[in-house]
């Protein structure tokens, strides 16, 4: 067997910042992995608002005749739920907590390149989450405007918070982006520029190909919404007319003047559908890596998957005006849009496929992270499926606004990618805390969450092919659109709606036991090949490796390699130190 | 980290493949921090180009007739009312303070600490004369009447659109001219021969900042040429 090569190093080795003060070190903090968790903490403790809203949103559509929150509420309730669990929530655990806590450790740094930077990342954030928050309680409380803010309405009277929360809720993602902007950097330049000897791109576990590309598409695609941001806070401030045209509101002409609506709608979904994809590559990245270690076999077609990842984010840049055709646009770009539309299916399908492939004959052990994929792949298949059909403009037409949008978006970038979190962090979090997740308890909100939300959603599709529109705040007496099984059906979905809302509480609640009552995780109790596993130390400390940096040798999926006795062959273990198992002389060479 | 590679490079395509194909880097000898300032840059493009594109489209649909940009945009000198003379005397002078940060990235690679320095206090006082004509400009314009929400020569959207980019592009401008005052005292302290570490990063810095630094000076100015055409030509 010949000797595996070694590439000399190219990087210098880096001078860490060692904290002096108890603030440095646990507060203010450089390290990539204590930032994660701060990022983790925060965006978890605002996605609990927004989870406590739908349930008040839930209750008042189920039992409208108990008027639980008022009209105005309502809107509220729909855009602070929408707007934080897809920006708040999702991007900033993606990207902000994972992305954080994986890069390095996954390309073998020693942190991220820019810790300093990555520091002020996150309290920038936190920032940005604060002021989101406070509009609750300021006069007029947060905006109502949807969570697609369309002017003129987002900043006209009639429109609830638009005394103050529209405007807090646009500085707020102006914060956001150049709090994300600052650790964007710092992940694509990791990725790019800081990986350890051996670790080309292409033996990078998909986790990283998923986060790094979603980071790009983020960095290219955020500017939009930053524009328009600001574009929007200046007509509601300085009285310009950049969305408004003119107007007449009660009575008496307003005085903005020539400016275009259908501008923010375009610059909104230019932002808005790279935005899906944002959130859906890391957990694309992510299901990929868990399911072939809890199946303990390669991940099928491990290059197409890397392509089909570059691929859709490529393509996610000219999808964006499906979200709009019934806006009023030219119907020839309806025809462009659902075209490409329905190309991104082509890689999208793809990677179904080799996932379904690489379970096909696998060694599947059914632990929670692995429970969590499979309800991925089938919620996402199903999200998708429904994302055919509103993707060509004639079935749209008459699905849009309704519950079948309401219960596609839900499937394919709520349920799927909150999946994949839950199942990452049953995961992970041995790596993270030293302990195991107590099981018993990860089990009972596995099937509550996956059944949960599918009694949730599946209803709604139902209720969109016969017409009930989406954002009502009650249905009222129209019985030919809103007929009393539909009100029933409603119902069921509220009970369905509390019982996975208390499945979440069990699980905050499994996530603080463990911490200090868990079983104490042996070393990679997964038995996984990727670098994260093989620090000295489980909890990784500061540096996150010894005093050498690992080489790399293979890629991260040398699971069930015939003549190897273990199943795994970590990523910095070279051929020649693999132990062989009985009857073989070589890796993948029987004994003749 | 270090400017230089160990591993020889290739041509062209070949090593264009090779490179991306490698371990460690994809961009061979390229340190961290000019790495992302270009990932950075190309992500201000974006926020540019759809300034920009926002403009035509609002110049499109707005019903008002847009004003004449010679007239707005012209100085009277001796009763003479010459178009554009200002934004030329300022183009001028960024696309100057472009030729001067250059020369200083040179001498900083050169380890000419005191003419870097110079040099980058050139740029830097270039800048500021820049920012200054500008609000010039702007005073002149709000004098005039043209306000965001208002314009007497037509249609407002020109007042609206004209102060948010030119803004946010001074913006940009007057953040470069702080960096470049602090790099170039840094420069002429000797903080990049002696390792002094940053106040608040901790880190050692070397020369290959001030590239850094140009990179974001040279993109300002392109920006500016951008800007020129569309807004002052057109």
């Amino acid at each position: 067997m010949s000797e595996s090569i070694i590439p000399e190093s190219e990087l210098e080795e880096v001078e860490l910042y060692h904290p002096k003060s108890w603030w440095t070190e646990k507060v203010f903090s450089q390290d990539a992995k204590l930032i994660a968790i701060q990022y983790g903490l925060t965006a978890f403790a605002i996605g609990f608002v927004a989870l406590v809203l739908s349930w008040f949103m839930r209750i008042q559509i189920a039992f409208p005749e108990m008027a639980i929150i008022s009209e105005g509420t309502y809107y509220q309730f729909i855009t602070m739920h929408g707007m934080i669990m897809v920006v708040y929530l999702l991007t900033a655990l993606f990207l902000g907590a994972f992305g954080n806590y994986l890069i390095p450790l996954m390309v073998g740094a020693r942190d991220m390149v820019f810790p300093y930077l990555n520091m002020v990342s996150y309290w920038t954030y936190l920032v940005a989450v604060l002021v989101l928050f406070v509009s609750f309680f300021t006069p007029g409380g947060p905006t109502g405007a949807g969570w697609t803010l369309y002017p003129p309405q987002a900043i006209l009277g009639g429109t609830p918070g638009q005394e103050t929360g529209i405007v807090l809720m646009l500085v707020s993602l102006c914060i956001f982006i150049v709090g994300f902007t600052m650790g964007g950097l710092n992940y694509v330049i990791t990725v790019l520029q800081a990986r350890t000897r051996g670790m080309t791109l292409m033996r990078m576990p998909l986790t990283v190909w998923g986060i790094f590309t979603a980071t790009v598409l983020a960095l290219f695609a955020f500017p939009a919404l930053f524009v328009s941001a600001v574009m929007m806070l200046f007509d509601k401030l300085l009285m310009t007319s950049f969305f408004m045209p003119a107007l007449v509101e009660f009575g008496e002409n307003l005085s903005y003047g020539g400016g275009s609506p259908i501008l923010f709608q375009h610059l909104f979904w230019f932002f808005g559908h790279p935005e899906v994809y944002i959130v859906a590559l890391p957990a694309f990245g992510i299901v990929s890596d868990l399911i072939s270690i809890h199946a303990r076999k390669n991940i099928f077609g491990f290059r197409m998957m890397v392509w089909a990842i570059v691929g859709i984010g490529a393509l996610s840049f000219i999808v964006w005006a499906h979200h709009m055709y019934v806006s009023g646009m030219n119907p020839y770009f309806g025809f462009f849009f659902a075209t490409t539309t329905l190309i991104i299916a082509v890689p999208t399908a793809l990677k179904v496929y080799n996932w379904i492939l690489t379970l096909w004959k696998g060694n599947i052990h059914l632990t929670i992270p692995m429970l969590f994929c499979l309800g991925f792949i089938v919620t996402f298949l199903n999200g998708g499926l429904t994302g055919l059909f509103l993707g060509n403009v004639i079935v749209d037409v008459p699905l849009s606004d309704t519950y079948f949008v309401v219960a596609h978006f839900h499937m394919v970038m709520g349920i799927a990618p909150v999946l994949v979190i839950l199942g990452a962090i049953y995961h992970w979090y041995p790596l993270i805390t030293g302990k195991m997740l107590h099981d018993g308890m990860g089990r009972f909100h596995f099937w509550i969450t996956f059944v949960g939300s599918y009694l949730i959603y599946f209803p709604m599709h139902y209720l969109g092919f016969i017409g009930v529109p989406r954002r009502y705040y009650e249905m009222g007496q129209t019985e030919a659109l809103y007929t009393s099984s539909a009100a029933d059906l409603n119902v069921f979905i509220t009970i369905a709606a509390l019982a996975v809302g208390f499945a979440q509480l069990v699980f905050i609640y499994n996530v603080f036991w463990s911490a200090k009552n868990g079983k104490v995780a042996e070393k990679n109790p997964w038995k996984s090949t990727s670098l994260e596993w093989q620090t000295p130390e489980q909890p990784p400390i500061h540096g996150n490796f010894g005093k050498e940096l690992p080489v790399v040798y293979r890629w991260a999926y040398d699971y069930s390699v015939p003549g190897a006795e273990d199943d795994f062959i970590p990523q910095d273990v070279p051929n020649e130190k693999v132990k062989l198992a009985e009857g073989y002389t070589e890796l993948g060479v029987e004994k003749t | 980290m270090s400017a230089t590679s160990k591993v020889p490079l290739k041509d062209g395509m070949e090593g264009f493949v090779s490179d991306w194909a490698s371990d460690q880097r994809a961009f061979k000898g390229v340190p961290w921090g000019k790495a992302m300032m270009w990932i950075f840059l190309l992500s201000d493009t974006f926020i540019f180009s759809i300034f920009l594109i926002s403009y035509m489209t609002a110049r499109w649909s707005t019903v008002e007739p847009w004003p004449n940009t010679s007239e707005v945009f012209a100085l009277t000198v001796n009763g003479v009312s010459v178009p554009l003379l200002l934004i030329a005397i300022m183009t001028f002078i960024l696309i100057t303070s472009s030729g001067t940060m250059a020369m200083a990235v040179r001498s900083g690679y050169q380890k000419k600490r005191k003419q870097a320095a110079a040099l980058l206090y050139l740029t830097a006082i270039l800048g500021l004369s820049f920012v200054g004509m500008q609000a010039f400009e702007w005073s002149k314009l709000i004098e005039e009447g043209i306000r965001p929400w208002e314009n007497p020569f037509g249609a407002r959207q020109f007042g609206s659109i004209f102060f948010m980019v030119t803004g946010f592009h001074g913006f940009h401008v007057s953040v470069g001219v702080i960096f470049l005052f602090i790099t170039a005292r840094k420069v002429l302290r000797g903080d990049y021969d002696t390792g002094r570490r940053g106040f608040f990063t901790w880190q050692k810095g070397r020369y290959e900042i001030i590239e850094t630094m140009g990179l974001y000076w040279h993109f300002v100015d392109l920006v500016w040429v951008f800007i020129f055409a569309f807004f002052y030509l057109w």
